[in-house]
């Protein structure tokens, strides 16, 4: 769910394809499978550009909205560098909003249009952003882990078909690892600190584990709609293999600190080599991501007065007689 | 209702949830500009993005910010997407070389085969 292509229940499973010239398909879907990019003046299927608007733009408001619960501890971040580090990174989380934004106007949609759709509601991003920081190790945990949950979604995205937004990742996940190393850092120094200092970083583990299970949405459903995705290179991983890969990266490091997670059922079937765990609660994930989460009234609302109270610098500067362009690449 | 936040910065802001304010207008972001780095002297500028700014000015300084932040960059230069003109990806045949340009190839210029054929028949 952070830009991630999903699956509508339109009820019409089979109509990607439908009403498209089969020659100029056949020619588009023979240049992808040839690893070719699509370029914005390239002929493309209308599902194709809706669902790469939709999946870019929540990627996009996720950068922007997720930059917010780590902002939350700027002001009070504990010493100096942590401060000067943890502003770079927020700095660098909304700049890869403005990328993303790019990539995505190069489609068709304006920049405006994706903000009044975020603030209208009508847009969604990344549900972990719903949840709040209580303490300075929720940042630390957030830097680490939902950043590493970012980097596997990003990297993965990176080898899609869409020339715009593999270039705009490119440049993205050369930033996280700066994030990774950071969170990490901040997990480390308080995991490995006084009694006091880990019980916090262990709470805040606790607190972020559902969300994190939660990030890379639910089980994909087998479908021709799935199917379809994967072949223009849309999608380019399901949802449990982009879990599973996280599973297999950070949980070794987290028991390694000596922490927990709140799943009693954890753990790698060695003869699948698959993780084996309790399956998230879905049903809390639908209910947050429709709006009824601890924090989602509030970022809308921060981005709303943002959006308000920047306006008179905006129109200050404003050229009357200037004409919209899509961004060329 | 006011928003009351972790964040005393945002609760300070009194922020009411019910505002339906900040709406954009078109052209509330500006207009669209793109962006050529030249990480070293002596290198190609190479474009590496775009971005929404009200004029070149202000363009080379959100430039700066988005796309110099980190790493190598001697220069910078911004355009108005609207000023650059491109050619359709649909005629990328204009620029395919047809065998009968071969003449424009270093390679086939043989003048060691011909000369050592030369040498050769002079020795014979
Ligand atoms: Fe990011
Ligand atoms: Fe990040």
């Amino acid at each position: 769910m952070y830009g991630n292509a999903y699956v509508e229940n339109t009820g019409n499973q089979n109509s990607l394809t439908a009403g498209e010239d089969p020659v100029k398909l056949a020619e588009f879907e023979a240049r992808i499978a040839a690893g070719e990019k699509i370029e914005p003046q390239d002929w493309m299927p209308k599902e194709y550009r809706r669902q790469l608007i939709r999946m870019i733009e929540q990627h996009a408001h996720s950068e922007i909205i997720g930059s917010l619960p780590e902002g939350t501890w700027i002001t009070r971040a504990p010493g100096f560098r942590r401060k000067l580090a943890l502003m770079a990174k927020v700095q660098d989380e909304v700049g890869h909003a403005q990328l993303l934004y790019s990539a995505c106007e190069t489609l068709g949609k304006s920049r405006e249009d994706m903000i009044n759709d975020l603030i209208n509601g009508k847009s969604k991003y990344s549900n972990i952003f719903n949840y709040p920081a209580v303490t300075w190790a929720d940042s630390a945990v957030i830097a680490w882990l939902v950043d590493a949950g970012a980097i596997i979604n990003q990297l993965t995205n990176s080898k899609g078909s869409y020339g715009p937004y593999c270039r705009a990742l490119d440049r993205i996940c050369a930033e996280e690892s700066f994030h990774l190393k950071y969170g990490h850092d901040n997990v480390v120094f308080l995991a490995t600190g006084t009694p006091k200092q880990r019980q916090m970083v262990q709470e805040a583990l606790h607190r972020w584990w559902p969300p994190l299970m939660h990030f890379f949405g639910p089980s994909d459903k087998i479908s021709q709609h799935t199917e379809t995705l994967m072949k223009w290179k849309v999608k380019m991983a399901s949802n449990d293999d982009m879990r599973q890969q996280f599973l297999d990266m950070y949980v070794p490091k987290i028991w390694d600190l000596g922490l927990t997670v709140p799943d009693p059922n954890l753990k790698k079937n060695e003869s699948t080599g698959k993780w084996e765990y309790t399956e998230p609660d879905w049903e809390e994930f639908k209910r947050v991501i429709n709006g009824d989460g601890p924090c989602n009234k509030e970022r809308l609302a921060v981005r709303r007065m943002a959006e308000e109270k920047g306006r008179w610098v905006r129109n200050a500067i404003l050229k009357k007689d200037a004409q919209y362009v899509a961004p060329l690449a | 209702m006011i928003i009351k936040s972790l964040d005393p910065r945002i609760t300070r802001a009194g922020i009411d949830d019910e505002s339906k304010d900040g709406i954009q207008q078109p052209m509330d972001q500006w207009h669209t500009y793109e962006v050529f780095q030249q990480k070293k002297r002596g290198t190609h500028h190479v474009h590496v993005g775009s971005l929404h700014a009200p004029d070149a000015e202000l363009a080379v300084l959100f430039a700066k910010e988005q796309y110099a932040r980190r790493g190598q960059c001697v220069n910078l230069w911004v355009v108005k997407t609207s000023d650059v003109f491109t050619t359709e990806y649909e005629d990328e045949d204009i620029f395919a070389t047809t065998p009968e340009k071969k003449y424009r190839e270093p390679e086939v210029y043989k003048v060691m085969d011909r000369i050592q054929a030369y040498k050769a028949k002079q020795n014979t």
